[in-house]
């Protein structure tokens, strides 16, 4: 099992005829079981794209195939637009891959999300993988080896460090979800580690938290309630200065919030166990458990 | 983006927002010309910077003469102003903004930006106008009154009056909490409609007869949104930042200058933001952040160690590349470019790991830079490596 996705995920690309679409399309589609079977750009209806039927309108694409999860690559401009599309057409899971959305349009696409069925992930994230069954996002699929460890990140590269420090110890991954480094995301941390904890194939759990707002703190408080399987953290940031975004908009220390210091100390009042060197992610969870 | 005062000041104007009257100077004869055009008895110059905390660095000053404010015009015109969010070095002041005096009854704190948890605007206020807000969020949270605001919706009029009945304005006049509701939905209009993340008015004031103004105001605006505001990408103010950043800003690089000696050239912010900690964590001191980005080219990289060793403090590079989607051998071949442009003499540790490393291993040991070029795969032993080498 894993969480979010599976081998039996039917996915369809938004803006799948873009470069970044297009090139993402066939990467998935080689991995595994991944099952994109449709795309959608406005105007290219009709069209076959990387083998697939292409929809003006993701709600007369569901009619014909009722996908499980849209994956997004639309440009930053019009992408809360085709967030809002993907809801109205009630698509259970939303991936958003698009860096560079307005805040503004994230804040009012959310209130039309928080009031339907979706899920949506990211935006400014790598997306989701369930090794050995399907890759619906961005990450690189062969540093990833199924197994027992959920990893969840606001990150894209320092999660693919992370997934290959456990692979190269043996440590394999159930799901590895990405949920973005917007101050704005669709998932948290706490949703991710709820569905984890749930996951009967889940054994321990890499959290992988940055500077900025505060999900990492809400999120340790709801693993010192809610979650019994262990739990190993690393925080990036540690020496950024105050008041700068660094790279991710998220990213960024206001004021006396959101610096890695005070994040990594209330963590371990929760009793998380930290990796002190973003070098020892995979081996201090290995060792938490040995505990 | 942050922009100045006196830009802030006319965004929100024009959506119907009091403000002092006043001008912008650039010289002395442009003071002199706007305290006449004013013609007020008592003037405020204020040094127009984008860091706050002005007032406390010197930068703002209350004249009661024309000759006075020339004195103080001339203290603070062309200063090197240091205020606690400038660094030690300060911000050289290239314009002023003249206002009228004004009486002051009350001063408030006024603020909207997005709230991360729930993902709503907020609006907060507070009577402790004029002290650092975060102060006072500290020591008397109660202080602090809010609203969340549907932003499908806008802000509605009764929870603009709402706040102004939590501040208690009412008890200061019964038109108050009117005057401060139209006051709250101009400010609202404005940051929705020019896509602000932050507009903060400290101290909003109300005065002896009442009326309510922004006598000061911050406004950062959501850089992500500049694509369709022009009007608000032209009042980038280029001499606020970094001359290496802006050029890094270019070549689509997010490059943040440090204090310290190793350069730093990664793909991917929370990684960036690692190799720092990581060099930290083992002792030594990282000169940048520096975030290639995902679709990193040959010419990019090229760009990212000419701009990294810039700095002068740099004595060692650490390039650590995960390929994801870039390709290493690309990456590798950058690097080499690079290396035949440019003139350099300092040490590079290279970690590339992930898509096509090996071949990426070849390119760098077949070229003429292979001695130069320490190839590391681990990445503890690359940070400790590049601290041992910067330190030599």
């Amino acid at each position: 099992m894993s969480i979010l996705v599976d081998k039996n995920t039917k996915v369809v690309v938004q803006g799948i005829t873009g470069a970044q679409g297009t090139l993402h399309t066939k990467l998935c589609k080689s991995y595994y079981d991944t099952k994109i079977i449709a795309g959608v750009t406005p105007g290219k209806g009709g069209m076959t794209h990387e083998g697939v039927p292409v929809y003006n309108f993701v709600k007369d694409m569901q009619k014909e195939h009722q996908v499980d999860c849209s994956l997004i690559f639309v440009p930053p401009s019009f992408c809360a637009d085709a967030i809002f599309e993907a809801v109205e057409a009630e698509i259970p899971l939303i991936v958003v891959i698009t860096e560079g959305i307005p805040v503004n349009d994230m804040s009012k696409v959310m209130v039309a999300v928080r009031q339907s069925k979706s899920r949506v992930i990211g935006p400014n994230c790598p997306g989701i993988i369930t090794p050995g069954e399907t890759k619906i996002g961005i990450m690189p699929g062969d540093i990833h080896e199924k197994g027992s460890i959920g990893v969840v990140s606001r990150s894209g590269t320092l999660t693919y460090e992370t997934v290959n420090q456990l692979t190269e110890l043996g440590l394999g991954q159930s799901s590895c979800v990405g949920i973005g480094g917007d101050p704005i995301v669709g998932t948290n941390f706490i949703d991710i580690l709820e569905l984890f904890q749930k996951d009967p194939d889940t054994e321990a759990i890499a959290m992988i938290g940055e500077i900025g707002g505060s999900a990492e703190e809400e999120a340790s408080d709801f693993i010192k309630e809610h979650v019994s399987k262990p739990v190993t953290a690393f925080i990036a940031g540690q020496t950024a200065p105050p008041g700068r975004r660094m790279g991710h908009a998220g990213a960024i220390v206001s004021g006396n919030q959101g610096g890695a210091k005070e994040k990594i100390a209330y963590l371990r009042k929760n009793g998380i166990t930290i990796a002190d060197s973003p070098a020892t992610i995979g081996a201090t969870l290995l060792s938490s458990l040995k505990r | 983006m942050k922009i100045h005062e006196y830009q802030a000041k006319q965004i929100i104007a024009s959506y119907g927002v009091k403000i002092p009257q006043g001008n912008v100077a650039r010289t002395l004869d442009e003071v002199e010309n706007a305290f006449k055009r004013l013609a007020k008895k008592v003037v405020v110059v204020k040094a127009q910077i984008h860091a706050g905390g002005r007032g406390k660095g010197g930068g703002v000053k209350l004249s009661h003469s024309l000759d006075e404010l020339k004195t103080n015009a001339r203290q603070i015109l062309g200063m090197q102003l240091i205020t606690p969010q400038t660094g030690d070095e300060g911000q050289k002041v290239k314009s002023l903004l003249i206002e009228e005096g004004l009486d002051i009854l009350k001063e408030l704190y006024f603020s909207i930006l997005i709230d991360r948890s729930t993902q709503l605007p907020i609006l907060l206020a507070s009577l402790e106008g004029g002290m650092d807000i975060e102060e006072v969020a500290d020591k008397h949270p109660e202080k602090i009154h809010r609203e969340f605001i549907n932003p499908a919706f806008g802000l509605p009029a009764f929870q603009a009056l709402r706040l102004g009945f939590k501040l208690g304005l009412h008890k200061i006049h019964p038109k108050l909490p009117i005057k401060a509701a139209k006051f709250f939905m101009g400010i609202y209009q404005a940051f929705d409609k020019e896509d602000a993340s932050l507009i903060e008015i400290n101290p909003m004031l109300i005065t002896k007869d009442y009326d309510v103004l922004a006598l000061d105001c911050k406004i950062t605006l959501d850089d992500n949104s500049l694509f369709r505001h022009q009007t608000n990408s032209e009042l980038r103010d280029l001499d606020e930042e970094d001359s290496t950043e802006i050029e890094a800003s270019k070549y689509e690089l997010s490059y943040i200058k440090l204090a310290g000696s190793i350069g730093c050239m990664v793909n991917g912010a929370g990684l960036a933001m690692a190799t720092m900690d990581i060099i930290k964590f083992h002792g030594g001191n990282p000169a940048n952040f520096l975030d290639v980005g995902g679709g990193a080219t040959q010419e990019r990289v090229e760009a990212a160690l000419e701009l990294i060793c810039r700095d002068k403090n740099v004595a060692c590079v650490f390039i650590n590349i995960f390929g994801g989607i870039v390709r290493c051998d690309m990456i590798a071949k950058g690097i080499v470019g690079a290396l035949n442009s440019l003139d350099l003499t300092i040490p590079i540790i290279v970690r590339l790991r992930g898509n096509n490393a090996s071949e990426a291993k070849k390119i760098i040991e077949n070229s003429k830079f292979a001695d130069r070029l320490k190839m590391i795969e681990d990445l503890t032993e690359a940070a400790k490596a590049s601290i041992m080498w910067a330190n030599r």
